[in-house]
C-alpha cells in the first residue's frame, strides 16, 4: 500500500492545531498566522489589486476563522477552509468596489492553445504535420531562477484571468494539492486541471519570450 | 489484438496533455502513448522539462515573509477576544 496521501497527513496535523486554537493557545495561532498570512495577502491581491484592501480582507478572514473555528468539522484541510472564506470575502469586496468578478469567472474560459500553432509545422506538411517546426530551447536553470526572471513569472501570474490565477497560485506558488484547491475554490477536478493547464501554458509562453530575448 | 505500431502523437496534441500527464490524470493508454512520444521527440521532452522547471521556479515566489509587528499585535488581540479573554 502507498503511504498516506499528503492530504491525510495535513488533516492529522490540523486536528491538533484546531484543538489548540479552540483552547486559546496563542503560540498555535501565531504559528498558523506565520504560515498563512503572507500567502493570504498574495491571494487576496489577485482579486483586489490594492495592498491595503487585501490586508483588510485578510484581517476580516481571520475574524471569521476565529468566530467559526468551533464549527470547523475537518472535512477539508484547515488552510483550504480558510482560503475558501478568504476567496468569498475577496470576491464580495471586489464586487462592492466595482471590480465585479462573477463566480463563473472561476470556470474555464474559451479555448486557447498551449503553444502558438505557428510553432508547429502546418497540417499540410507531408511527413511532420503538427510536429515542432523548431524545438523549444532548454532554459538554463540559473537564468530561470534569477531575480529578474522570477519577477517576470510573478507578473505573468498577476496578469492571468482570476480563475487561472487563483489555481496556479495555490498549486504552484503555495504548493497545494489539487484536492485542497478544489475544496477551497469549489472547483471540480476537471475544471481545476483546465485552469491550471491554461495558466501554466500562458506563464510558460511569457518565460520563453523572456529567456529567448536574453539569448538571441 | 493488432501488433501494428501505434501512430505517433503529434507534438501539437502532446503539449495539450502535459498538465494531465503531470497530474497523473491521463488514462493508461494515453499515458503510454505520451511517454512513447517523449522517447522519440526531443522537442516535447524539452517542453516537459520547461514546465517542470517553471513549476519549481513558481514555488520560489511563495516563500514566507516576516509579519509586521502591528499586524501580529492586532491579530493576537482578535484571537484573545474571540477566546473570551
Amino acid at each position: 500500500m502507498s503511504a498516506a496521501a499528503p492530504e491525510l497527513q495535513v488533516l492529522a496535523q490540523d486536528s491538533h492545531l484546531v484543538e489548540a486554537l479552540r483552547a486559546g493557545d496563542e503560540r498555535a495561532f501565531l504559528g498558523l498566522v506565520r504560515n498563512l498570512h503572507a500567502a493570504m495577502i498574495r491571494f487576496a491581491r489577485g482579486f483586489l489589486h490594492s495592498h491595503a484592501t487585501a490586508e483588510d480582507v485578510v484581517q476580516d478572514t481571520w475574524a471569521v476563522v476565529l468566530e467559526d473555528i468551533d464549527r470547523f468539522e475537518g472535512r477539508s484541510t484547515l488552510r483550504s477552509w480558510i482560503f475558501g472564506i478568504l476567496a468569498n470575502l475577496a470576491r464580495t469586496r471586489a464586487t462592492r468596489d466595482g471590480r465585479a468578478i462573477p463566480l463563473s469567472a472561476l470556470g474555464p474560459e474559451q479555448d486557447e492553445p498551449a503553444v502558438d500553432p505557428a510553432e508547429f509545422l502546418s497540417p499540410t506538411h507531408p511527413r511532420w504535420a503538427g510536429h515542432w517546426a523548431k524545438w523549444p530551447e532548454p532554459w538554463p536553470e540559473e537564468q530561470l531562477l534569477s531575480r529578474e526572471t522570477l519577477a517576470h513569472v510573478r507578473d505573468a501570474i498577476d496578469r492571468l484571468p482570476e480563475g487561472q490565477r487563483a489555481v496556479i497560485q495555490l498549486r504552484d506558488v503555495e504548493g497545494w494539492s489539487s484536492q485542497e484547491v478544489c475544496e477551497s475554490l469549489g472547483l471540480s477536478e476537471i475544471n481545476q486541471r483546465v485552469l491550471l493547464h491554461r495558466a501554466r501554458s500562458r506563464v510558460r509562453r511569457e518565460i520563453a519570450r523572456h529567456v529567448e530575448r536574453r539569448n538571441p | 489484438m493488432s501488433r501494428a505500431l501505434p501512430a505517433d502523437l503529434d507534438c501539437i496534441v502532446a503539449v495539450e496533455q502535459v498538465t494531465d500527464y503531470l497530474e497523473g490524470a491521463l488514462p493508461l493508454e494515453a499515458r503510454t502513448e505520451f511517454e512513447q512520444h517523449l522517447v522519440t521527440c526531443p522537442g516535447c521532452l524539452i517542453y516537459l522539462r520547461q514546465v517542470r522547471a517553471q513549476v519549481a521556479a513558481s514555488g520560489k515566489l511563495g516563500e514566507a515573509q516576516p509579519l509586521a509587528e502591528d499586524v501580529t499585535r492586532k491579530l493576537l488581540e482578535m484571537f484573545h477576544a474571540s477566546r473570551g479573554g
